[in-house]
């Protein structure tokens, strides 16, 4: 996982509310056997419509996703993650968020930023009106910065820490991993391994 | 204070602790297949990292493999991609895989416990909810989703918060007819779906004493379908003879360390368990489901109940919506309802006991005109054994069809499926809407029940013949 510090781009506004997963990747995507290359489903059902956000092109490159409240409800899918990841998203920022969407983020390295509803319309209108409006997101200081608005955010100490480290929960085990090898060095003989075949 | 079954395992697991934190379990064995796995393995392939231990992990393909003409390619493209997928995993990173046709394929369920993988004492997880199953062997073990394969992939460890524990005890005396499939189905109607959500179960008691290895696999299997991620039962002989000659099984000296050890697997008797439930085996009929989740169930001398007699608003909806599903009127004997289709299969009943069990029902009998009936071995070896007793003719005699392993009808994700209305009498675990194919309509049963109802065509006991 990369290490988020501070992140600074350009916004896609999503006026949109209860954003679910299926929404964000349709169902039929789930069938794939890799964690890459759902950028192709992310909103497949919205993208056929021209007029849809994501599809006009002053807003192409954005890299942060400001959205409405209660974004990734519904099934716990960790593709929705993967696939704004695979699009190129690096923060989502909504005034509130469902649990398992947030966990899931969190874990994989997409910062998930709550702020105040007229926070979040502050900065769509702000986007809408110049979508060249470049927002920073500060993890150090937990701040959303743009033109000269500076916005704090609540984060945990614990999930901060992680994302600065860049460690997801794999790379946070290795960074003990001489006590799962002291641990290993343990285990009773009588134990079964897979290999060599036995018949 | 002594400590249960579950705590000492979990005990014998931990890795590091630290305030605040989960533990850190290390992880025995892991069981892999198709569905889950291929995101994780992309995963470490993102991040360039390997499998820690590929000699604690093993792979086999049972979702998604059809059980007829096994050595024909897999025609549905999506089955066959997750198939080819894991094959090619596997060969990259070195974990053995049992495909389609080797000796050892089978449900992963079926296949830990037949290679003597799966032992008491041990920690096993698999990307699959019902590995519940291997703790009838003592051993602490549970369903994981994609990430925490990956987890254990890499580092053969997951970070885990400690479970409560719940004792179940089962007291008494089972009538004739009434199997291990009856008591977990009425143990879930006892407790609800959600009742086990956040324990480990410790199924207790005379009656789980009595019961046999596989039977008790049929019990822990079912953990899940009561919210609970895992269920154990104490390693005694049976599980100690149940395990020694199988391929992995310990020898000579290192046997009698394990079986010292093993001896050392119980909940002690002044343990305490965050809850305790007693059932009266006394009373336990041969149980059915007659709605669409499997605390939707009565025994088979029942009546389909009546939503207006349910107090709770909640369960009377959910009732309700079960009987327009199922398409069954209130009050009609559940004895009178016909059936399409019976499934003797799954990681629940799949097993030679239950064949054997469904066959001496079925000996000399006829499936009746109008009903199909699937035999499915829960894996090849399963199916090997049925046939060196000549049980394949038993069935085939009676007019069942004879397949190949794999979890076949159990979920619609093969080409095992019902067809939309059509009504099934399953030996499998789950009766959600269109768990067995779109529309599908699922009776859970026992294998002596399924037997029963093949002959007769309606949902029927070995006592009505
Ligand atoms: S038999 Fe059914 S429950 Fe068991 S592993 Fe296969 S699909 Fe899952």
């Amino acid at each position: 996982m990369e290490k988020f510090i501070a992140h600074t781009g350009t916004v896609l506004p999503l006026r949109r509310s209860n954003v679910d997963t299926d929404q964000i990747i349709p169902a039929v995507y789930l069938k794939r056997v890799t964690k890459s290359g759902f950028e192709d489903g992310l909103f497949g059902a919205w993208r056929n419509d021209p007029e849809f956000v994501i599809n006009k092109p002053e807003y192409s490159g954005a890299t942060i996703l400001v959205a409405g409240v209660d974004f990734g409800t519904g099934s716990s899918r960790e593709h929705a993650v993967w696939a704004l990841q695979n699009y190129g998203f690096k923060v989502v920022i909504s005034s509130r968020f469902a649990d398992i969407f947030r966990g899931n983020s969190q874990k994989a390295g997409l910062l998930t930023v709550i702020l105040d509803q007229t926070d979040v319309e502050a900065i769509w209108a702000a986007v809408e009106s110049d979508p060249t409006v470049a927002l920073t997101v500060d993890l150090e200081s937990k701040t959303v910065n743009y033109a000269d608005r500076s916005i704090s955010f609540a984060m945990d100490d614990y999930t901060r820490w992680r994302l600065m480290e860049g460690l997801d929960d794999i790379g946070l085990t290795l960074k003990n991993i001489d006590q799962v090898s002291a641990f290993e060095a343990t285990r009773a003989a009588h134990k079964p391994e897979t290999l060599p075949v036995l018949h | 204070m002594g400590k249960t079954l579950a705590e000492k395992i979990w005990a014998d697991h931990v890795v590091r602790s630290a305030e605040g934190e989960p533990d850190l379990i290390y992880i025995d064995l892991h069981l892999i297949h198709e569905v889950t796995s291929p995101q994780a393995f992309d995963g470490l392939r993102l991040a360039g990292r390997q499998v820690r231990r590929p000699d604690l992990t093993i792979a086999t393909e049972d979702h998604n493999v059809p059980t007829l003409n096994i050595d024909q390619p897999i025609a549905d493209p999506v089955s066959k991609l997750q198939v080819d997928t894991l094959r090619k995993n596997c060969a990259e990173f070195g974990v053995r895989i049992h495909s389609l046709g080797d000796i050892d394929q089978g449900i992963v369920h079926v296949v830990g416990p037949q290679l003597g993988l799966t032992q008491p004492g041990m920690t096993i997880v698999c990307g699959d909810s019902h590995t519940s199953t291997h703790g009838a062997f003592g051993a602490l073990a549970f369903g994981i989703g994609t990430s925490e394969v990956e987890h254990v992939l890499a580092t053969q460890t997951l970070p885990l918060v400690r479970p409560k524990t719940m004792a179940i005890n089962v007291e008494g005396t089972l009538k004739p007819g009434v199997t291990s499939k009856d008591i977990i189905l009425a143990i879930i109607a006892e407790i609800g779906t959600g009742g086990g959500q956040g324990y480990v179960l410790e199924y207790r008691g005379n009656v789980i004493r009595e019961l046999s290895m596989e039977s008790r696999m049929t019990v822990c299997n079912m953990s899940i379908e009561a919210g609970a991620r895992a269920g154990v039962i104490a390693a005694d002989e049976t599980t100690f003879a149940y395990v020694q000659g199988k391929p992995h099984a310990p020898k000579g000296a290192e046997w009698d360390a394990a079986v010292t050890y093993w001896r050392t697997l119980h909940s002690d008797a002044d343990a305490v368990f965050d809850r305790e439930i007693f059932i009266n085996a006394d009373e336990l009929e041969p149980f059915v489901t007659w709605g669409t989740n499997p605390g939707q169930g009565l025994p088979l001398n029942a009546s389909v109940p009546n939503p207006a007699d349910i107090a709770d608003e909640e369960e009377r909806g959910a009732a309700e919506r079960a009987l327009t599903y199922m398409g069954l009127v209130a009050g009609t004997p559940l004895k009178e309802i016909k059936v399409d289709t019976v499934f003797l299969g799954s990681c629940t009943n799949g097993r030679i006991e239950d064949l054997r069990l469904a066959a001496t029902i079925l000996g000399g009998q006829k499936v009746a005109s109008g009903v199909r009936m699937l035999v499915v071995p829960g894996s090849a070896r399963v199916r090997l054994q049925a046939e060196a007793e000549g049980l394949d003719k038993v069935f085939i005699d009676a007019g069942a069809e004879w397949r190949s392993a794999g979890c076949s009808m159990c979920l619609g994700m093969n080409p095992d499926q019902l067809a939309p209305g059509e009504r099934a009498a399953s030996t499998s675990n789950r009766n959600f809407e269109g768990r067995q194919g779109k529309g599908g309509r699922t009776h859970l049963v026992s294998p002596l029940v399924a037997a029963a109802t093949a002959i007769r065509g309606t949902l029927s006991s070995p006592a009505d013949l």
